[in-house]
Order: structure tokens, then C-alpha cells, then sequence
């Protein structure tokens, strides 16, 4: 027995026990992270609700943090609406590309693409707004300008709006949608489109009628992290967005809840950090739905395989 | 592969602890020479002017460090009145509260604000009241202030900014300005103005560079000449607030506002674009 690979408390030495608890407590640690993170945003979110009201603050449209109005309706409405217009458009976008990716293409072209969808994935959130900034925002303006000329009801933004915004983010979520469907697409056992090949359908077919459905939950899952990626995103769409507490239509400056707070936290203080302290606690709420949800399908996924 | 582990294991450890060992590093102090630390804390729009002049004051005095966090001219005199710095860097007047809670408001220079646009803007000069309606959206087109046909970008700073409320302040428009842009640094308003055909925005004057044009406000150009003498509106001071005066400070603080009264300081003063208050 002293000589058994398997362990017991007998050959277990000293130094055995402290790597074990080393790793455990490695372990341990992300746990804390997420436990105190929970907890230190509903501290120091909660107050501002039971000062401020939380029908004022969720509710109203007002934002004068200087005047005392804590209206984040807008900035809600602006993550929310931001958001689903993105993933609509990287959606059909980034699916297509996995397929073409994992189906269609040809080795060595494959390899270009992936790599090319490997960068797009490594540059820096920021590096996208100043590319916004440089060419979507100018584009934005020339087409305000054109569309809203001489219209006084409307308030020039200088291409700073909803729509630049929204392009930002699809391709800065297209890297998320195609890795993960890939995945997914390409983890469809072979013979499912054998045999439907086999039956008489064409590549084409079998893609749509065959791999897809196969694929389905973690296209699923490809697209709720896109959700998370869009919602959570703040530098990026800092630069191009405006920040003008606004509601989202497509030619206004608009300010998103990631956004709300990183502008405004650097000089804010009492009520005013309170509230956006509370604004990431909202924030938090949703990316913890989305989570939930993740793993929802995630677990169905598991149930029907 | 058991020792090897705990030789890995012995060595974290060691890295570990070795962590907590350094740190506490403590200034020795020469008989007769000031030494210590002098703590500021406030706004982030005297950042360059702080930084440079605690750069050269410790050229002169190596043994003080000028301990210096941006956090806001509120913040910075909130922390004056708790105790927890020495100095308060603020960007605004200080309140009366204020002053009645015992801060002395020691002004050491001033700061203009200049309202900036675009270069192929043909407006050279505005009323006060009229860049007044500009930023409540009363006037939303320049062809109403003497312009082209040309709808107003109107670009400003983020809630709480310094400049925001020294600018709203001087033109009594707290909070009905009308954004179409609200950018959370001054070098944003300045690339957003220089890139926006019909925009407007406001900056510091010591940000001004030349790829924008200046206002005129008042038949008055955003000059140091002007801003001393008082003919330009858009101007506020820098203040650095103690609590109490400053012969009761202790004396790394007093060398300190010698040091800004001092050619040294004062040249300091106009490197950094501001003006002296002297």
C-alpha cells in the first residue's frame, strides 16, 4: 500500500496537503471575487434608491445630476435598444460566417479567415472608437446633415448618435458570434449531414435544414455573450456615442448605462456617485439575467444531448 | 515530483512574504531642511499646473513630496475640511459655506475659458447673451448669429466637470443647457470641434491649439491681456484652499505658496497657459 499511486491519508505528505490547500484556495478566490463584487454593488447601490426613489430614478427621463434629477430611463431604453439593433444586425452576419467557416470554405482560406476574425477579437475596445470616430461619426454627420437640413426641431449632433453607436458595437461583436457558433456548428456529428446529402439535399439545404437546428443551443449561447459583450461595452461606444442624455432615436446623442458611468464618475460626488453606483447596480442585474439565461440553455443543451 | 512540487510551493511562499517586506521606506529629515510629504487633492483642471509646479518645488526642497490626487474641486476641499490633505485645489470660488467652515481661499492664478469652433466657422464674435442661447438652444442655426447656413453642434463638458460648471456659472445657465455632445475631457471638445463643421464647444484656455478658432465674447478675444484686465467674461480662478490662513500652515505649506509668489512659480504659472493672479 506505501507504494500505491492511489493516495490515502497515510502517503500524504505535508507538502501534498499544502499544495491542496494552495489550489483551493486559487480557487476560492474567484468565488470571493463574484461573492464581495454582489455584495459591494448592492451596498453601495442601494442607498441612493431609498434617497432618490426608485420610480424617480428608473422611471424618469430627467438626467441633471447638478439639479438633482436622477432620471436614467433614457440610458436605460438607450442599452437596451442599442443592444438588440446590434445583435439583429451581427446575428445573420456572424452566423454566415461560421457556416462559411465551418462548412464551406477551403482549408487555406479558412486559415486567413480565422486569423483575420482572431485580430478583430484582440483590438482593444478603444481602438474601435477612434475608427468610429474617424470614419463612422464624419459618415453620420454628412447623412444628418443631408436628412435634417434646415429643420430647427432637430438638434445637430454632429454624427455623434444611436446608429454609429450601434455599428460600433456589431463589429465589435461579430469576433464573440463567429467563435462561438463555429464551435458549435462544427461539433455536428458528420453523419447527420451525410445522410442528409445522402437523401438528395444539397450543401445548401443541409446547412440550414440540418446543421443549424443541430447547432441551435449554441448559436443560442453564441448569441446571448454577443448580449453581454454589447451591453457591457463602455470605451468604445464612449467616443462615438455623444453622451447627451437623449431618447434612442436613431439621430440622437445618446448615453448608454455603461457609458453613464464612466463619464460622469471621475468629478461626481455625494448623491450624484450615489446614483451611479446604482446605475451599475441596474447594469450588474442585467448582465446577471443574462447570465442566467446562458446557462438555462447551456443545461438544456446538456438535457438533449 | 513531491520535492519538486514543494520546492515550487516553498518558493511562493518565499515571493509571497518578500511582498510584504518592502514599502515602508521613511524620508530621513536633515536638521534645519524641510522634509515630509505636502498633500493636495481637487481639480483635475489644475492637474498640469500642480504636477509641474510640485516637479520644480521638489528641484528646490528634494527632501518634500508634493503629494498631489485629482479628484474634483468638491472632493478635493470635502477631504481639506475632513483633515486628510493639506491643500485643496479648487477651479471655482469657493462657496460662502465654505469659507465660513474656516478654508481661506488663496487664489494663485486664473483661469479663462475659451469658447471654441470650427476653422472654416466665418463667426468671429458673439454677445454673451447670445452664446447663452446658443447653449440653452434658443439659437440653433449660425446664420442667426451673423453665420452660414449652418445648424450648431452644440458640444459641452460632462455633469460635474469644472469647466462645465465654471462655464454654465458665468453665463447663469445651471442646468438648461441643451448638449448635443457631452465629452468627458477637454482634448475630446477640442479634436470633436476641430472635426465638426458647425460646432461649438468650451476649453481651457491653456488647450487651445491650432486646429480651432477662438470666440470673440463681448468685443473681447480670449487673451491673457484680456482676461487680466476683466474685459473677457469667461474666466475663473485657481484656487488653492487651507484651512486657515496661510502663515498658521506648517511650514512645508508655506514654502510652498513662497515658492508660487516666487519667479520660479510664477514662471511656472505661465508655462502651463494660465494667468498669474498676481
Amino acid at each position: 500500500m506505501k507504494y500505491s499511486i492511489v493516495g490515502s491519508n497515510k502517503t500524504t505528505t505535508r507538502e501534498e496537503k499544502a499544495a491542496a490547500y494552495i489550489f483551493i484556495a486559487c480557487a476560492a478566490l474567484s468565488i470571493i471575487a463574484v461573492v464581495s463584487i454582489t455584495a459591494y454593488m448592492i451596498i453601495s447601490g442601494t442607498p441612493a434608491i431609498f434617497k432618490v426613489g426608485l420610480v424617480d430614478i428608473l422611471f424618469s427621463t430627467v438626467w441633471q445630476p447638478t439639479a438633482g434629477k436622477f432620471g436614467i430611463l433614457y440610458i436605460i431604453l438607450t442599452s437596451i435598444i442599442g443592444t438588440f439593433f446590434a445583435v439583429l444586425l451581427a446575428v445573420p452576419i456572424g452566423l454566415l460566417t461560421a457556416v462559411a467557416l465551418s462548412e464551406l470554405v477551403n482549408e487555406k482560406f479558412k486559415k486567413v479567415l480565422k486569423s483575420a476574425i482572431e485580430m478583430l477579437a484582440g483590438i482593444p475596445s478603444v481602438v474601435y472608437g477612434l475608427l468610429g470616430i474617424l470614419i463612422i461619426n464624419p459618415a453620420m454627420y454628412a447623412l444628418e446633415r443631408s436628412i435634417y437640413a434646415g429643420n430647427p426641431h432637430h438638434q445637430m449632433t454632429g454624427g455623434a448618435n444611436l446608429i454609429a453607436t450601434i455599428l460600433v458595437l456589431v463589429i465589435m461583436i461579430l469576433p464573440t458570434l463567429v467563435n462561438v457558433s463555429e464551435t458549435a456548428l462544427e461539433t455536428v456529428p458528420q453523419h447527420l449531414r451525410l445522410s442528409s446529402l445522402a437523401l438528395g439535399a444539397t450543401k445548401i439545404q443541409t446547412i440550414f435544414k440540418v446543421v443549424i437546428p443541430a447547432a441551435k443551443n449554441g448559436i443560442f449561447s453564441a448569441i446571448v455573450l454577443g448580449v453581454g459583450r454589447a451591453i457591457g461595452e463602455a470605451m468604445a461606444i464612449l467616443l462615438v456615442a455623444g453622451n447627451a442624455v437623449k431618447a434612442p432615436w436613431p439621430f440622437n446623442s445618446v448615453r448608454f448605462l455603461t457609458t453613464a458611468i464612466v463619464s460622469e464618475m471621475g468629478y461626481s460626488q455625494g448623491l450624484h456617485r450615489q446614483v451611479l453606483f446604482t446605475i451599475g447596480l441596474v447594469l450588474f442585474v442585467f448582465i446577471m439575467v443574462i447570465n442566467i439565461i446562458l446557462s438555462r440553455i447551456l443545461k438544456k443543451g446538456e438535457e438533449d444531448d | 515530483m513531491k520535492k519538486v512540487v514543494s520546492i515550487f510551493v516553498a518558493m511562493l511562499m518565499a515571493f509571497t512574504l518578500a511582498g510584504c517586506g518592502g514599502g515602508s521606506t521613511s524620508t530621513k529629515s536633515n536638521e534645519g531642511d524641510l522634509s515630509g510629504k505636502i498633500s493636495l487633492n481637487g481639480s483635475t483642471s489644475m492637474q498640469k499646473f500642480v504636477t509641474a509646479l510640485g516637479e520644480s518645488f521638489k528641484e528646490k526642497y528634494p527632501n518634500v513630496n508634493v503629494e498631489a490626487q485629482f479628484t474634483g474641486s468638491s472632493a478635493g476641499i470635502a477631504a481639506l475640511q475632513k483633515g486628510t490633505c493639506d491643500i485643496a485645489d479648487s477651479s471655482r470660488a469657493l462657496s460662502d459655506d465654505e469659507k465660513n467652515s474656516g478654508l481661506i481661499e488663496n487664489v494663485v492664478a486664473i483661469d479663462g475659458i475659451a469658447v471654441s469652433i470650427n476653422k472654416a466657422n466665418k463667426v468671429k464674435s458673439l454677445k454673451k447673451q447670445q452664446l447663452a442661447d446658443i447653449y440653452t438652444g434658443k439659437i440653433t442655426n449660425w446664420k442667426d448669429v451673423g453665420g452660414a447656413d449652418e445648424q450648431i453642434v452644440v458640444i459641452g463638458r460632462e455633469a460635474a466637470s469644472g469647466t462645465r460648471s465654471a462655464f454654465e456659472e458665468l453665463l447663469k445657465i445651471e442646468n438648461q443647457c441643451k448638449y448635443a455632445q457631452e465629452l468627458d475631457n477637454t482634448g475630446a471638445v477640442v479634436a470633436k470641434c476641430a472635426a465638426t463643421t458647425g460646432a461649438i464647444g468650451y476649453v481651457s484656455l491653456d488647450a487651445v491649439d491650432n486646429s480651432i478658432n477662438t470666440m470673440e465674447l463681448d468685443g473681447a478675444k480670449a487673451t491673457v491681456a484680456n482676461i487680466k484686465a476683466g474685459k473677457y467674461p469667461l474666466q475663473r480662478p485657481f484656487v488653492m484652499a487651507t484651512k486657515g490662513k496661510i502663515s498658521k500652515q506648517n511650514k512645508k505649506v508655506q514654502a510652498l505658496f513662497n515658492y508660487i509668489n516666487s519667479d520660479a512659480g510664477q514662471a511656472i504659472i505661465k508655462k502651463v497657459g494660465l494667468i498669474s493672479a498676481k
